[in-house]
């Protein structure tokens, strides 16, 4: 107990020291933007594919589900509802971890293994602001991206399987979609979309920060961000949408 | 230039000094040498204030570089330059901008004058027509020459080699040594070279130190040193393994290790 509240701290102060940082990240917008790319652009192919096939399966699923309440035509709002508010945010988050968080927690590793990051305080330059700032930053602005992009994707997916194979309408799948799903359901995955992608990469660069610098150190690292990411997602997934009930 | 007067510190309960004393002169190189394990690296990291003393002081450039705040220390490390042992060059980086890097985060120069300063230090290490290869694709004696052009790129003060010879096919070797040699008495910086390879550091050395059990054991010029009836440093300048520095770890005794290995089972052990 005392070990975790350690390290509960450990990642709060790491945390206070990234953000007293950030300012002077944000006046070089340059690292940001390669690191939106980094984090974002380069998980595009995943979170697309991931997204038709979730958005194919809900299909098929809620097609037939429905089916036995003689509700078909509610296919849209619950797909809709389910991918904005859960699914959307939640797999995303998940593939953000074993995708993007693995990689700068590896590479921050392997920077400390290397004395890259020694290097750069000895050049006076501060890893903090340099390494870790741009792409916290940037990990916090991709994710809200790539869950709005998942969220598409899943929706024309469900749309393709529910309207194209399963016989739904395709007026009532889009009109009830329109009718039912608001601007605060939108809302409730934007906000989860924030928290995911700042939990997430909060622990990638803090175990890549914090990691032995050796190979082992680097691994224990790296499997540490999955699986602590993974399961705050979960947890901060209940928390929230207890919130939003 | 660099003083270090009564320097304490141990890491965990290995003490590493125990009273360290070493001036570097302005203009010099000097070399400090010592057999592994001994502290020299330690002593680089205590020179650029990456790890305080537990007692005595170093002081750099006029300044005791344990008491200062992270903002002077940030200020003083912009007069200094450091060579790795591994060159530590940024991974995600291209030559030329590794070689930029301390530029572009320090000062705000127009492009066209940072890409002339960046081409002349890479002239400097011979360099300049790799200035768009990746670090990957770089041998480790031209990593190391692109960290020295790094480590030059600020024209620093205090020049400090960790270990600048080692893994160094004969002509890398024969150019970092002349390099050190050139670039100290041309841009007026003052060296310290870290390094255990005698032959190498004592022919460019104005000055050497011989670090041993916590503290500098014997200092001078290479021909004072090499000249000195002391056995320990004999030993050392003549790379003998006969002699008071020991080169086994200590261990129990060795016959009796191997007559107990008797005792084990036989079968062979599977992890």
């Amino acid at each position: 107990m005392t070990a975790a509240l350690q390290h509960i701290g450990a990642v709060v102060l790491f945390l206070l020291r990234v953000l007293a940082v950030l300012p002077a990240a944000l006046r070089r917008p340059g690292p940001v933007i390669r690191q939106i790319y980094n984090t974002g652009a380069r998980s595009l192919i995943i979170i697309m594919l991931c997204g038709l096939v979730v958005g194919m399966i809900m299909g098929l699923a809620f097609s037939d589900m429905l089916a036995r309440f003689g509700s078909e035509s509610a296919l849209g709002v619950a797909a809709g509802l389910a991918l904005l508010k859960e699914m959307g945010p939640v797999i995303t988050a998940l593939l953000f971890a074993g995708r993007a968080g693995t990689s700068l927690t590896s590479e921050i590793g392997l920077m400390r293994a290397t004395d890259q990051l020694t290097a750069m305080q000895v050049m006076a330059v501060d890893p903090l602001r340099a390494v870790v700032a741009p792409r916290f930053l940037g990990g916090l602005i991709a994710m809200p991206l790539l869950v709005a992009i998942f969220d598409i994707m899943g929706i024309f997916g469900t749309q393709l399987i529910g309207v194209s194979v399963m016989g739904v309408d395709a007026g009532t799948f889009w009109s009830q979609m329109q009718n039912q799903v608001g601007l605060d359901d939108v809302g409730e995955g934007v906000v989860k979309s924030l928290v995911f992608g700042f939990a997430c990469t909060l622990i990638a660069v803090y175990e890549g920060y914090n990691a032995e610098p050796t190979a082992e150190g680097v691994g224990l690292g790296t499997t540490r961000t999955v699986i602590v990411s993974s399961v705050l997602v979960l947890i901060f997934d209940y928390m929230l949408t207890a919130a939003f009930l | 230039m660099v003083e270090a007067r009564g320097v304490c510190y141990s890491a965990g309960p290995r003490e590493i000094f125990n009273g360290l004393d070493l001036t570097v002169e302005r203009g010099s190189i000097t070399a400090v040498m010592g057999p592994s394990g001994t502290g020299k690296t330690t002593l680089l990291r205590l020179l650029t204030g990456q790890i305080r003393p537990s007692a005595g002081s170093v002081q750099v450039l006029g300044e005791d570089v344990g008491a200062l705040s992270r903002r002077g220390l940030f200020a003083l490390r912009r007069r200094m330059g450091m060579l790795f042992q591994n060159g530590a060059l940024l991974t995600d980086l291209n030559v030329f901008e590794n070689v930029a890097f301390p530029v572009r985060e320090h000062a705000r120069l127009p492009e066209p004058v940072l890409r002339r300063l960046v081409l002349m230090k890479l002239e400097a290490v011979g360099l300049r027509g790799a200035e768009q290869l990746m670090p990957q694709e770089l041998s480790g004696g031209m990593a190391r020459r692109v960290a020295l052009a790094r480590a030059i790129v600020m024209d620093p003060e205090v020049l400090i080699y960790d270990e600048p010879f080692v893994g160094l096919d004969p002509v890398s070797m024969g150019f970092i040594v002349r390099l050190i040699r050139s670039l100290n008495d041309a841009l007026g910086i003052t060296s310290i070279v870290v390094s255990h390879d005698v032959q190498e550091v004592g022919s460019i050395a104005d000055y050497s130190y011989l670090l041993a059990g916590g503290r500098a054991v014997a200092q001078g010029t290479t021909a004072q040193l090499q000249a000195t009836q002391d056995p320990a440093v004999r030993q050392f300048m003549q790379g003998s393994s006969e002699g008071p520095v020991a080169f086994h770890y200590p261990a129990a005794d060795y016959a009796q290790q191997l007559l107990d290995a008797r005792d084990l089972p036989a079968a062979r052990s599977s992890k």
